[in-house]
């Protein structure tokens, strides 16, 4: 048997007091994908950035194709024959693309001869691999799939044999991700080794060979993809048994509660971001808003929220709700009983440097419950918020602890406390588990559907499309500003949605028809 | 105006303009690498003391250059230190930096001098002479014909006279700043070092994770703007005066940030900028020009805070749009 391509032996790693990674050893074979799967901050992506370099371990030791091999920086790596397309590419955005793949690795002092030779070599890859892009694009001007694909020529230039891909696919439409696994079979069949890191068990299944689990900061397992299964893998993963499909009950929608009529919102740069939707949503069912992300959808929440203006008409319980000026404020959206859980946690739904019962009441802190004549009632929110976070098991329960302290998904168990709590007619909410780790997914899912079967209207947007099928009762899919169509999503599929997400409206051909099919209108469009 | 007039603005607009331009390539270097620097005004400062008060002690002006290098390359280390080493506060460090050449320059000159604060007159070669270019008519013709340069100039034909009037007679070191334009040009975009020091102001994380150091980029740019700011003070007191008097960069390391705005951190455009300022500098000296031309009495602090409403302008968004490195003033920390 051939030596591994890379064998990690004891691999420990402490940042401060918190050891994220503890003991792993992994062993990985030449011309296979291996997959490691687990939670954020279970340290996956700190076993890999000190394979890359990036960090030095505390311990351990690293053998590349058997070879004991130091990586004290990104440079060692390289010469080992590791590349790493890190989650948040490491591109200089002003440059083109040829200049951003000789960067630190040119030849000699003068560009001119670097250049030439990298365009040649690119040429070269592009054929040998199917990674098309033109060297001379800014990459700017470049959609996030062909940024990624810039990023593995980037590792492929500098003659890596491993390549690692940190969670690659959390930035791509379907189409896009599915593109990026057929490059990915295509650099298994020339012989490289891939390590990709997902906390998506689906990609796992269909991609892999083999997958480690991580927990915690260690490795609790290792086995073959052939012979597990997404329940066992989510199990490992998280500890304990993880209900995978959201339970649900048939809707029963009432009356509409959010009546929006040709809605358009212009951004601050002067471009029209929503360009005339209709929607409406009814008390005791889910809308949710599929795409990918910037189509329009952060805009509409914003409008929706308060915090940006628009144009058109929006009707809450049938009275219409301003749009611009006083009045369209988050103040005002609240009195009108809507309630926001926004995309960006971290920006507009916390203030991370303030205490967890601080954060329980923002937005709200004018109710004159909570107050104290002139004063606040801080005793009794912070008892308040106790009882909340008991509810909403945030851990750790202590309301006194700042917002930044607490992981994503407890982060976004308080935003959901706050606003839940209230007893909104109307809930938007905007990627709900983004960032958010397996097992509060499924509490904060739960959460939703209780809040839907209480007879609330729930405005979902997420750019998972497996979260929008299996929580919306109607699927709406926003490309450009425009709403493509609404399905069902019990009569659709991820294809339909994808092509949807994409612009391309006549999905006929998918809905009804195999495969084969798909393929065709992806080539069309 | 006749085109004498016009040529000797433009002559005092080169000499005013110089200081600007090599300030301006300092700072550009700097930026480009993603460290703001607003104490380009202060390196400057000491530089024109040190290199006033050494070439006093040594007659050479060369010596006096090298002296206010130093003195500006030690404070660009200074501000490499806080802001790359210990990932401080870049604009803070700056002003520090300024307060810090604004008091000890004339402490230290104070110290030595005892003349109020300013270094005594250089003469001879403690300055940088003008050069007479071959063919050009300069002081020597014009002390063996025994009559002024001025009349010896206006007598010579319209090419004689721009070539003597506006290309020659210049201190080397204003055609050193002309020069130092497509060196920088060149470097920056034709070479290894250029492409890894634009990368670093863009994004340092992708010049990290390609096996480069940051900080080693990022203080050979502060290093080189130590050196240009260094050249800049020691044209300032030993070849634009004859000496070093208190606060004499007068704002000028300001007016270059400016211009390296207005020249939206490229060279060539940083030439075009700073002639623009040295124009208006020129102005300030010669308001009857104005008068002359347009008829209106114009109040010359007006085209002293020209370079300041230019650049507003130009930052609202009104010509262009100026986009700074987009990793000007952060400190680089490793992260996922």
């Amino acid at each position: 048997m051939t030596a591994p391509a890379i064998e990690l032996k004891g691999i420990s790693k402490a940042f401060g007091p918190v050891q994220a990674n503890k003991d792993i050893s992994i062993s990985v074979q030449p011309g296979t994908i291996h997959g490691i799967i687990g939670e954020n901050g279970a340290g996956k992506s700190t076993l890999m950035s000190i394979l890359y370099g990036f960090y030095k371990a505390d311990a351990g030791e690293i053998f590349i194709k058997g070879q004991k091999t130091l990586i004290p920086d990104s440079q060692a790596a390289i010469k080992a024959g590791i590349g790493m397309v890190f989650q948040h590419f490491k591109l200089v955005e002003t440059f083109t693309v040829l200049e951003n793949i000789i960067l630190g690795a040119e030849d000699g002092a003068m560009l001119t001869t670097s250049l030439g030779k990298a365009r040649k070599e690119l040429k070269h890859l592009a054929e040998e691999y199917g990674l098309n892009v033109d060297p001379d694009a800014v990459i700017e001007n470049l959609s996030v799939g062909h940024q990624q694909r810039v990023e593995i020529l980037k590792a492929l230039y500098r003659k890596a044999e491993i390549l690692i891909l940190d969670e690659p696919t959390g930035v791509l439409t379907p189409d896009e991700a599915d593109q990026l696994f057929r490059i990915l079979d295509r650099l298994r069949e020339e012989g490289k080794t891939i390590v990709l890191i997902t906390h998506k068990l689906r990609e796992i299944m269909d991609t892999t060979d083999t997958v480690s689990v991580m927990r915690r900061g260690e490795m609790t397992a290792t086995v073959k993809t052939a012979n597990t299964s997404p329940e066992e893998l989510a199990e490992l993963m998280v500890g304990r048994k993880v209900l995978l499909r959201v339970d649900k009950v048939a809707a029963n929608p009432q009356e509409t509660v959010l009546n929006i009529r040709d809605l358009r919102v212009v951004d601050e740069k002067g471009v029209e971001r929503v360009k005339g939707i209709d929607l409406h949503v009814r008390a005791g069912e889910i809308l949710g808003i599929a795409g990918v992300a910037g189509n329009g959808q952060t805009e509409l929440l914003e409008v929706l929220g308060g915090f940006a203006h628009g144009t058109g008409v929006i009707e809450v319980n049938g009275a219409e709700i301003p749009l611009t000026g006083h009045g369209a404020d988050g103040q005002a959206r609240r009195a009108a009983g809507i309630s926001h859980v926004p995309e960006d946690r971290q920006r507009e739904g916390l203030i991370m440097e303030f205490s967890a019962w601080e954060n329980t009441v923002f937005g709200y802190h004018r109710d004159p419950a909570i107050q104290n004549g002139p004063v606040m009632d801080n005793a009794g929110i912070q008892a308040e918020a106790q009882e909340k976070m008991d509810r909403f098991d945030v851990r750790p329960p202590n309301p006194k602890l700042a917002a930044k302290n607490f992981s994503g998904g407890n982060q976004q168990k308080i935003v959901l406390a706050r606003e839940i709590e209230r007893n909104p007619d109307l809930l938007l909410i905007g990627q709900p588990t983004r960032g958010v780790d397996i097992g509060a997914i499924e509490f904060i899912h739960q959460q939703i559907v209780k809040l839907r079967d209480q007879g609330k209207a729930i405005l979902l947007v997420s750019v998972e499309l497996e979260e929008i099928m299996s929580l919306s009762d109607r699927v709406a899919v926003m490309f450009d500003g425009h709403i493509m169509g609404e399905r069902d999503p019990a009569q659709t599929n991820e294809r339909e949605l994808g092509l949807l997400m994409a612009g391309i409206t006549d999905t006929s051909a998918v809905a009804d028809a195999g495969d084969g099919a798909a393929e065709e209108a992806l080539n069309d469009g | 105006m006749d085109f004498l007039t016009l040529l000797q603005v433009l002559d005092t607009t080169v000499r005013l303009a110089t200081p600007l331009l090599l300030a301006c390539l300092a700072g550009l270097y700097s930026e480009r690498s993603g460290v703001v620097d607003i104490g380009l005004e202060g390196k400057m400062l000491a530089a024109a003391f040190f290199s006033a008060a050494a070439a006093f002690y040594s007659g050479n002006a060369w010596v006096g250059m090298l002296a206010g290098i130093g003195a500006s390359v030690a404070l660009a280390t200074v501000h490499g230190l806080a802001s790359i080493t210990f990932r401080g506060n870049q604009l803070i460090s700056g002003v520090a930096i300024n307060f810090l050449a604004a008091g000890m320059t004339v402490l230290v000159a104070q110290s030595w001098f005892k003349q109020g604060g300013r270094t005594p007159s250089l003469t001879g070669s403690a300055r940088f002479e003008p050069i007479d270019l071959p063919f050009a008519i300069g002081l020597p013709d014009a002390e063996a014909a025994g009559r002024p340069l001025s009349q010896m100039i206006a007598e010579a034909g319209p090419l004689q006279q721009f070539y003597s009037e506006l290309i020659s007679g210049h201190s080397i070191l204003v055609y050193l700043a002309v020069l130092t334009v497509p060196l920088t040009w060149w470097l920056l975009f034709r070479t290894r070092f250029g492409l890894r020091l634009r990368a670093v102001g863009e994004n340092p994380a992708a010049v990290d994770t390609a096996g480069v150091s940051v900080v080693w980029l990022r203080y050979s740019a502060v290093l080189i703007c130590g050196v240009l700011c260094g050249v800049a003070g020691a044209y300032l007191s030993t070849a634009l005066q004859a000496g070093f008097v208190k606060d004499m960069t007068a704002g000028r390391g300001f007016i270059a940030l400016a211009a390296l705005i207005f020249a939206k951190w490229r060279p060539v455009y940083a030439l075009w900028a700073c002639l623009l300022f040295g124009l208006f500098q020129a102005l300030e000296l010669r308001p009857d020009i104005i008068t002359n031309l347009t008829g209106l009495k114009v109040q010359i602090q007006l085209l002293g805070a020209l370079p300041y409403i230019l650049t507003v302008v130009i930052l609202a968004g009104f010509i262009g749009k100026a986009i700074p490195p987009k990793a000007s003033a952060e400190p680089y920390i490793k992260e996922r």
